[in-house]
């Protein structure tokens, strides 16, 4: 008897925890995206009218935000894949025996606050830094041209403080590629290129599909990056959901943002893992 | 005669096997190289300019100094925030790694009913952007009139870790070889005592990593905090606030010594297992 109740007693405390703490937030989230101000009320007083309204006004009047959100935040993860890939493989298959100390440089920048490094960056890419001048006198940018607040610097910030959900995932998937594959497919007369396109990324593919959504989801909803690195002019779904709460104190807007990008998430999310039909993942 | 002989049994390779072989050999290494490079460009900007005579801000190199070390508490309120991260990230390691090492046995260890839904469960704070996590859990501590503030934050940090803490120690568990259970049964142990003895102490590097973990992410944070701190200052919240004036170098000495120290932790924990492996 005590057997089979042992899993549930492990499980109780943990998911009594997740469930007052996470399930009911979300709910409760879920009810205030309905509520409008109560006629009369201070600020910050709302009550329950179910008015799904609120959803098509805060979506509508905040579309290019979201635009802004999921366009930033595919380039950050196209751009982390690109970089990660080959420095996973490397790691992988090119380290020998210093594949631990190679992991442990791709984790270790994590180990400075990544809004130290962040603002780093934009010292480093700023007017007094040391990349701008450089790439005025030669000529690369015009004179008139900035790095710090545009668009690029925040997908670049982006790129960078979220490369390490990106490596870790796909180093553990090529890392479990038996080298033997590889070798047999030369012996039949792949090529290099025909290799990697038909043996080396098929079998890595769940940690291209990890890596992908580690990179793609918090980057969809950051704000830190747009708030140091961009301007007014690239400011994402995430920076409007925290002035709504702290500085317009408009919770059911708040809250039916939050819920939108939530379920758009899970929808690309959704799609993307049935394309690329690694469901088991999940 | 003799040279034909040698020619067929080391075939000279196509040039484009030549070309691919040289990429293997080098490129590969320059590409990890560069890449490094771009990983520590800005932790090496931090380091270099907690060495900054800067002053207030810290946006120019005016001269080297020591004094921002010897002093890494000189600029007002940076050590109260690093105490509360630190308070902060020790509680939620303990009660996260806790919880949710119970939840990596039981769902690694046992079949039951409802264990590919409690394996939704975990997945799912994961897949959820921490603004949603950081701004529903405010709603709710505003619903029931709780302030925000340094409990809070706490709670706040657990939800996120649990899952980390399950996925990591589920991996350990499942690597787990079970005859080594099967021998301690064997040997009379009774199921508490192989649990002891046996399962806790090979388990033991998985719940250490998985705290390291939790810990990290934790002292780390910034959202999630933002939303559910309230006045309470964290050691990231601070560097948000006085990023727009310029953040002090005591928070580069700070950053530094954090990474030396995780680093320096990281790499003993490697010597000992690798010790352990040849043992």
């Amino acid at each position: 008897m005590l057997k089979i109740r042992t899993p549930y007693l492990l499980l109780l405390p943990g998911f009594a925890f997740l469930f007052t703490f996470f399930i009911l937030p979300i709910i409760n989230l879920a009810q205030t995206s309905t509520q409008t101000p109560i006629d009369g009320g201070d600020t910050g007083q709302y009550e329950q009218t179910l008015r799904f309204g609120n959803y098509i006004d805060a979506f509508v009047e905040n579309r290019e935000q979201f635009g802004r959100s999921f366009t930033y935040a595919t380039i950050a993860t196209v751009l982390a894949l690109i970089i990660s890939y080959p420095l996973a493989y490397a790691i992988a298959f090119k380290s020998g025996r210093f594949k631990n100390l190679f992991l442990v440089l791709v984790i270790a920048p994590f180990f400075t606050s990544f809004l130290l490094r962040t603002v780093a960056w934009k010292q480093i890419l700023g007017e007094e830094g040391f990349v701008v001048p450089t790439l005025r006198s030669t000529g690369i940018i015009s004179e008139s041209t900035t790095l710090t607040s545009t668009a690029f610097a925040v997908v670049m910030g982006m790129t960078y403080n979220f490369l390490p959900f990106m490596t870790l995932p796909l180093f553990a998937s090529i890392d479990r590629i038996d080298p033997r594959t590889l070798e047999a497919s030369g012996d039949l007369y792949a090529n290099g290129f025909t290799t990697f396109r038909r043996v080396t990324l098929p079998l890595s593919m769940p940690g291209v599909v990890a890596g992908t959504l580690l990179t793609f989801i918090p980057a969809a909803g950051d704000y830190v990056n747009a708030a140091i690195l961009g301007s007014p002019n690239t400011k994402m779904i995430g920076n409007v959901i925290e002035s709504r709460y702290f500085k317009v104190v408009d919770y059911p807007t708040a809250a039916a943002l939050s819920f939108t990008l939530m379920a758009a998430i899970l929808i690309l999310v959704t799609i993307y893992i049935r394309k690329a039909g690694t469901e088991e993942l999940v | 005669m003799s040279k034909k002989i040698v020619d067929a049994s080391i075939p000279t390779l196509p040039l484009s096997a030549k070309f691919s072989r040289w990429f293997g050999r080098n490129l590969i290494r320059v590409y990890m190289f560069i890449a490094f490079t771009y990983l520590f460009i800005p932790v090496a900007y931090t380091f270099a300019f907690s060495f900054n005579d800067s002053g207030k801000s810290n946006l120019i190199w005016k001269g080297f100094t020591l004094g921002n070390w010897q002093n890494p508490c000189g600029a007002p309120e940076i050590c109260a925030a690093l105490g509360n991260s630190i308070k902060i990230g020790l509680l939620a390691t303990i009660f996260s790694t806790i919880l949710g090492t119970m939840i990596a046995f039981a769902i690694g260890r046992h079949k039951f009913k409802g264990r590919s839904t409690s394996n939704l469960l975990i997945f799912l704070p994961m897949a959820t952007p921490e603004i949603v996590l950081g701004a529903s859990l405010l709603s709710l501590f505003l619903v029931f009139k709780i302030n925000p503030g340094f409990w809070p934050t706490v709670i706040a940090h657990v939800v996120f870790c649990i899952s980390f803490v399950v996925v990591t120690v589920k991996a350990r568990i499942a690597s787990l070889d079970p005859r080594l259970e099967q021998a301690a049964m064997d040997l009379y142990a009774n199921e508490f005592q192989t649990f002891r003895r046996v399962t806790l102490p090979l388990v033991g590097p998985g719940i250490a990593g998985a705290a390291l973990l939790a810990f990290s992410l934790s002292f780390d944070d910034f959202i999630i905090t933002n939303f559910n701190s309230g006045t309470v200052t964290t050691f990231p919240k601070f560097v948000y606030t006085a990023a727009a004036r310029g953040i002090p170098a005591q928070a580069n000495v700070i950053g530094s010594a954090m990474f030396f120290l995780a680093l320096t932790i990281v790499i003993i924990g490697q010597i000992v297992s690798n010790k352990r492996k040849i043992s």
